[in-house]
């Protein structure tokens, strides 16, 4: 019985570091680094290679996600040292509003010229005259019948 | 010709003409503001732009106004920029000399981390007042494109020299001295 417990009491004692271990890490240097900006160079990180910032990103991305933070505590602290435009998403005013802009009007300029090629379509398949009928099918059965006795 | 003046190629026209137009207006916002630059070759002194940052590492904000009446040697650098090490003693050197006479160099530390401003401010032995601007909107007011770049601002709020690059005693000594002597 005391050995019972011992082992419970273990178990208990190991179970949270346990977890602990299976949710980490929350995230890797790979899975933020093409959501992020490299601040000094204007690309994102992913491309920045050689700029030491970029390398100092790095670092404290690896260094965050090795303490088990998740991707969205990442760029937290990210946002906090430079600011909304180490994202890398566009912001929502200036210039940079077209980047949200244009592909919604880009979508809508397809939708509609599939829609107008459609009616077009359409029309022309409802304009076009009726052709003859097919022959029955026993008719043409015995027309390739005659046309193969020779 | 009537098939040009359908309603599709129309629509298509307009939408190249739309994304040209676009592209083009994104270039020219992308130019840097070379307005200080020009206003100091006509010999004029442009109004310095109102900042307002936070002090490195953290702190209340603080105004450029702020310092109105002193002569402001505006210094825009970050720990990774290998010339604003080079320049640094000099503009410490400079602070020294100009704080017992009404003047006084301002960093601004930009695109940075905060831990790594703050230990070259310690390496160098910095003492005058560092902002930091963690968006780098300082930039783009003051049309800067690389680092260090150095502002002089007069007792009364208007930039009287800049210099793109890092700066030495020759122009600290022609573009800060004068303006030493002038009321506010």
């Amino acid at each position: 019985m005391r050995r019972v417990l011992g082992a419970a009491f273990l178990a208990l004692l190991l179970w949270p570091a346990g977890a602990l271990a299976a949710d980490c890490p929350k995230t890797t240097l790979g899975d933020v680094e093409d959501e992020v900006m490299c601040p000094v160079c204007g690309v994102p990180l992913e491309l920045a290679t050689e700029a030491p910032q970029a390398q100092d990103e790095r670092e404290l991305i690896g260094r965050l996600a090795g303490r088990c933070k998740s991707k969205a505590e990442i760029k937290a602290v990210l946002v906090s040292e430079f600011g909304d435009r180490v994202l890398a998403t566009p912001d929502d005013d200036g210039f940079d509003l077209a980047a949200w802009i244009v592909p919604a009007l880009a979508i809508l300029a397809a939708a509609g010229g599939v829609g107008l090629a459609a009616s077009r379509w359409r029309r022309t398949r409802r304009r076009a005259p009726a052709g003859p009928a097919p022959p029955p099918e026993g008719a043409r059965l015995d027309a390739d019948i005659e046309r193969y006795e020779l | 010709m009537r098939r040009l003046l359908a309603p599709v190629p129309i629509a298509a026209l307009v939408g190249v003409v739309a994304l040209v137009g676009l592209l083009a207006y994104g270039l020219s916002q992308n130019e840097p503001d070379r307005g200080i630059d020009r206003a100091l070759a006509r010999g004029e002194r442009e109004r310095a732009p109102t900042l307002s940052l936070p002090s490195l590492g953290g702190g209340p904000k603080r105004a450029l106004a702020d310092y109105r009446g002193k002569v402001v040697v505006l210094n825009v650098w970050a720990s990774w920029c290998d010339p604003c090490r080079r320049e640094s003693p000099l503009l410490e050197r400079w602070h020294r000399r100009l704080s017992g006479s009404g003047g006084t160099v301002l960093g601004i530390d930009v695109n940075d981390f905060t831990a790594k401003a703050q230990a070259f401010v310690r390496q160098y032995g910095l003492s005058y007042p560092q902002l930091k601007d963690r968006d780098g909107d300082s930039i783009e007011q003051l049309g800067i494109v690389a680092y260090p770049e150095t502002f002089v601002i007069d007792r009364r709020g208007r930039i009287a020299a800049n210099r793109r690059g890092p700066v030495d005693d020759a122009f600290m000594r022609d573009s800060v001295l004068p303006l030493l002597r002038e009321q506010s």
